[in-house]
């Protein structure tokens, strides 16, 4: 993990990046599975830069650029995996999630238990969250809570290369749907913790967290580019002799309740940070639960940092203001230790 | 009605050679000098206040990518003058030339690209998401095919209201894939709504073109499933675009019901200003060539001096006007202040109703 360390590894393996992570991925789960299929809009002339090199490698009849038809897109995805398919759906941008509502629950979601355990439904939806960058109403949303509340979906937040890769991985061998939802700010990152040797499988099961700084004054759940404003809040801190734990659920559904529960247990102090709007937000199931089944170990309130309820304003002049951030995490750490 | 020479381009579209010619009955008399002039002065509007937002973009002054109407501006154009201002309309991520069209002020679209107070939305809405409700235009999309409906829904207001008002909808070939373009236009097509689908059918949705995307050749043919009119027109011809849409525009005024009206056109920047592919998807040296053969203005330009609609003095003068127009809308916007930060928390619900305030 050290950048020394780091610095020995093959160019290659330093350079993973999320696209990198995601190309991979795809790649060999496609190589390995000659049902996975992958479909998306704007796929062959690889506009997001997350599908390089996959038609020349699997060919047309694998690899299908969509015409913009989300709804129809989901509903394609859960019929053919019910008919043996194993699709990967390249949604692009999150947002666009909400044309296809009916299809991801009624449909994706419902159909295995509608029907009595019959259907499988191994779907991948990867969907890129891309807010703070003035893309304004309609293409800033952070809408995995609103999934969460659909029993039947897996939901991962990757938040590291390494992790993308390994997560998205496992979700492509998952025989449940599964929702990948990708924090854009991210992207630019290089790869953390060991760097990914390419001969070298590297799985990361879904519904384990990782937990980023072990700590014993307050536990932080930073969910995406939450949990790096969660690690940067928590050297902040440190300086003041706070000793912060930071966990990254990595999964939402299922979420690793043993490891944030057993911490919260130790820190008696609880802050989430959750990108998404704060009503109903991850943060919010997160902090229910923590007090359900933490309420004795306790010693300060639960403190959500999230997004304000509101929508995402394009003016640089309003934008940023509304999101969690450092400042507000640390705030919120004071508060929950008061 | 076109007595010029004419010949097909590349997509099969007939184009004028600009020989010498009299001008249609629409363009004949004060009245047709009076629309000739209305059509360009539009046009140039949305053309410069593009070029305006391409420099915006170079001295880094915009805070995000915009998506141009360069090469659309006679569908944009020619479709908005078949109605009045009184009409409702809707667009979508292409999104300047529709209420530039509709008539909205150069002032309040530019400071609204530079997230500005004084923008039409407040700053709120940005490139994407532009709105000016006063001159009809009930909003622009970001989401492709997401104010279809919307159209949909004005068109029934004004039938069960009884106001005669027509209800215009553009939308891309992409978006013509969307399940709401479907849903859409078969309740209007059911309950005959006065409403315009507009196709600006510029031959790509991003890198995808519509051999890839449709499963017919022309959008106009899916018209027949839902039971209206479907025409397809040439899009670099502002006057054939002002001529069916008006036909389509009268009919639903008429109470006859909806239309579908496709422009067969072309986009001549890169899906959004600035953005790289990584993969070439179409020929660069083909692009460039449109400018020259198959730009709107030019070729409306060129038509109206060979038929002596005006002259070059009163053309040259006409863009000249709107140059000045579209600087002094960059200068407003340039001076204007930026919303204060509690405004990112207006508008979400109806004065009074924030539940913030409610439940406080
Ligand atoms: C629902 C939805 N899906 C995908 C996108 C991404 N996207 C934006 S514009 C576009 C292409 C639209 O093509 P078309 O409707 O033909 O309009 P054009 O850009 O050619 O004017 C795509 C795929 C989006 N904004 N909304």
């Amino acid at each position: 993990m050290s950048a020394p360390a780091a610095r020995r590894k093959p160019a290659r393996a330093q350079q993973l990046g999320f696209l990198q992570a995601i190309n991979r991925a795809q790649h060999e789960e496609m190589t390995r599975d000659g049902s996975v299929v992958l479909m998306g809009q704007d796929l062959r002339a690889n506009v997001f830069g997350a599908a390089a090199g996959a038609l020349e490698a699997f060919g047309p009849s694998r690899v299908r650029d969509l015409p913009l038809a989300e709804a129809g897109s989901i509903g394609v995805a859960a019929g053919a995996a019910m008919a043996g398919l194993r699709p990967i759906v390249d949604l692009t941008v999150a947002s666009f999630v909400f044309g296809a509502m009916d299809q991801f629950v009624s449909q994706l979601a419902k159909a295995r238990y509608m029907f009595g355990g019959q259907a499988t439904l191994p779907v991948v939806v990867r969907a890129a969250l891309y807010y703070q960058g003035g893309t304004a109403g309609h293409h800033a949303d952070r809408p995995y809570p609103m999934f969460m509340n659909v029993p039947g979906l897996k939901i991962i937040v990757p938040s590291t290369a390494p992790d993308l890769l390994g997560l998205l991985k496992s979700a492509i061998r998952d025989d449940n749907p599964v929702l990948c939802f990708e924090d854009a700010n991210l992207w630019g990152r290089k790869g953390r913790g060991p760097a990914m040797p390419e001969d070298v499988e590297h799985l990361v099961p879904l519904g384990s967290a990782a937990v980023r700084r072990p700590g014993s004054d307050v536990t932080i759940v930073g969910i995406g580019l939450g949990s790096w404003l969660a690690q940067q809040a928590a050297e902040e801190l440190a300086a003041d002799g706070v000793d912060a734990e930071v966990i990254d659920p990595r999964t939402l559904v299922p979420m690793d309740w043993p490891t944030i529960l057993a911490s919260v247990r130790r820190t008696g102090r609880c802050v989430v940070v959750d990108p998404a709007n704060r009503t109903c937000s991850a943060a919010s199931e997160i902090a229910a639960r923590v007090v359900e089944d933490c309420f004795d170990a306790l010693r300060g309130p639960v403190v959500r940092v999230t997004t304000d309820d509101t929508h995402v304003p394009f003016s640089p002049a309003l934008e940023k203001q509304i999101y969690p951030t450092q400042a507000k995490v640390v705030a919120a750490v004071r508060r929950a230790l008061a | 009605m076109l007595t010029t020479a004419t010949h097909l381009d590349d997509r099969g579209q007939a184009m004028t050679d600009g020989t010498a010619a009299d001008p249609p009955p629409e363009l004949d008399g004060p009245d047709g000098a009076a629309l000739a002039r209305e059509l360009m002065r539009r046009m140039q509007r949305v053309r410069l206040f593009e070029e305006a937002t391409i420099a915006l973009f170079h001295a880094g002054e915009l805070p995000a990518m915009v998506h141009l109407s360069i090469g659309q501006e006679a569908a944009v154009v020619g479709a908005c003058l078949a109605t009045r201002t009184s009409d409702y309309m809707t667009g979508n991520h292409r999104s300047h030339g529709h209420p530039i069209a509709k008539g909205a002020r150069l002032d309040a679209l530019m400071a609204e690209l530079l997230g500005k107070a004084t923008g039409v939305c407040g700053g709120k809405g940005g490139s994407m998401h532009l709105a000016d409700f006063s001159v009809g235009s009930l909003g622009e999309s970001g989401i492709v095919g997401s104010a279809i409906p919307v159209a949909t829904g004005a068109g029934l207001a004004a039938q069960v209201r009884g106001t005669g008002q027509v209800a215009l909808c553009f939308f891309g070939d992409g978006a013509a894939s969307e399940g709401v373009l479907h849903e859409s236009m078969n309740m209007a097509g059911l309950w005959d709504l006065p409403v315009v689908y507009f196709c600006e059918n510029n031959g790509f949705a991003v890198s995808v073109t519509t051999e890839e995307s449709l499963s017919v050749p022309d959008v106009a043919m899916r018209a027949a499933g839902y039971g209206m009119p479907g025409v397809t027109v040439d899009g670099q011809d502002v006057l054939a675009v002002y001529c069916a849409t008006r036909e389509a525009v009268e009919r639903a005024r008429r109470g006859e019901g909806p239309s579908l009206v496709e422009a067969k056109t072309y986009r001549f920047h890169e899906h959004a200003y600035g953005l790289v592919l990584p993969r070439p998807y179409r020929d660069q040296a083909v692009v460039d060539s449109w400018f020259d053969t198959v730009d709107p203005i030019t070729l409306f330009h060129d038509r109206l001096l060979a038929e002596r609609v005006l002259t070059a003095g009163e053309l040259q003068a006409l863009r000249d006007e709107v140059g000045a127009e579209v600087e002094a809308a960059v200068e407003f916007a340039r001076r204007s202040p930026y919303p204060p930060p509690e405004a990112a928390w207006t508008d979400v619900y109806a004065p009074g109703h924030d539940p913030q305030e409610v439940s406080a």
